[in-house]
């Protein structure tokens, strides 16, 4: 299964809502095409929701560095919601759970935007 | 004993289905849920790195895919027929100066879910990685 995004707006966030695996392919490159397209039509605040995403490899986390760094340089700023403990592992091995905004809370992601 | 010698053509679909035999066999070698994820995820990496990195998704190339089961370890033997690299070369990905970069983080991931991992050059060119998964004391 590749992953499935959609997308809902709350207020001025961009809520991408991902669910299965964010893999090298097709997984990956939907991902890239999703943030591309938000950042072009201005939306600069961008909060992924990763509760249903099953799996991610080195490529998928190597796309959420490439969207976080996108959105950074286009003034604005790539979060990200309700890690699994499985992904949250992964992103504190590669020393990258520091670097995203990581929230629990939808509530309290939103806000802090 | 060999549980598993097979040559793979360099796809992702090959990625995927080896993945999943591997996530099989460490199933069946007792480990638990976890470290089937982890060896899973560290053989899918290696098998990546083959056939992208190494066979750069040539049909004219494959990749030698062996798992093993010894006394004390699942070893899994990953072989591709591209021109080598050195992973001195590849740099630290967890450097600070290289933590946002897209990628280069395989090896660190394969590294932290395996318990052993050699990466050799191979003859005429091509790279062997070889990962071993200590077995549960229950299954050794």
């Amino acid at each position: 299964m590749s992953v499935k995004l959609i997308t809902r707006q709350v207020g001025d966030v961009t809520v991408i809502d991902a669910v299965g695996r964010i893999t090298l392919g097709e997984g990956s490159s939907t991902f890239r095409e999703i943030v591309k397209d938000l950042v072009n039509k201005g939306n600069k605040k961008i909060l992924l929701n990763l509760a249903d995403v099953s799996y991610i490899d080195s490529s998928g986390i190597g796309e959420l560095v490439s969207g976080f760094t996108s959105v950074s340089n286009a003034g604005g700023s790539l979060k990200l919601l309700k890690l699994t403990k499985r992904i949250q592992d992964l992103l504190q091995i590669t020393k990258l759970y520091t670097v995203f905004g990581v929230f629990d809370d939808e509530a309290k992601a939103l806000a802090s935007f | 004993m060999i549980l598993l010698d097979q040559r793979l053509e360099s796809s992702l679909e090959s990625v995927d289905h080896s993945e999943e035999r591997a996530v099989a066999l460490a199933q069946e070698s007792g480990f638990s849920e976890e470290e089937t994820y982890r060896l899973g995820y560290a053989v899918r990496e290696a098998l990546v790195n083959a056939v992208v990195h190494g066979n750069r998704y040539s049909a004219n190339k494959v990749v030698h895919f062996k798992v093993t089961r010894t006394s004390r370890a699942i070893e899994v033997v990953i072989e591709d027929q591209g021109s080598g690299f050195s992973t001195d070369m590849q740099g630290d990905p967890l450097a600070q100066e290289n933590l946002m970069n897209q990628s280069g983080r395989g090896l660190a991931l394969i590294r932290a879910f395996t318990d052993e991992m050699q990466v050799e050059r191979t003859t005429p060119g091509g790279t062997r990685v070889i990962l071993r998964k200590f077995l549960p004391p229950e299954a050794s």
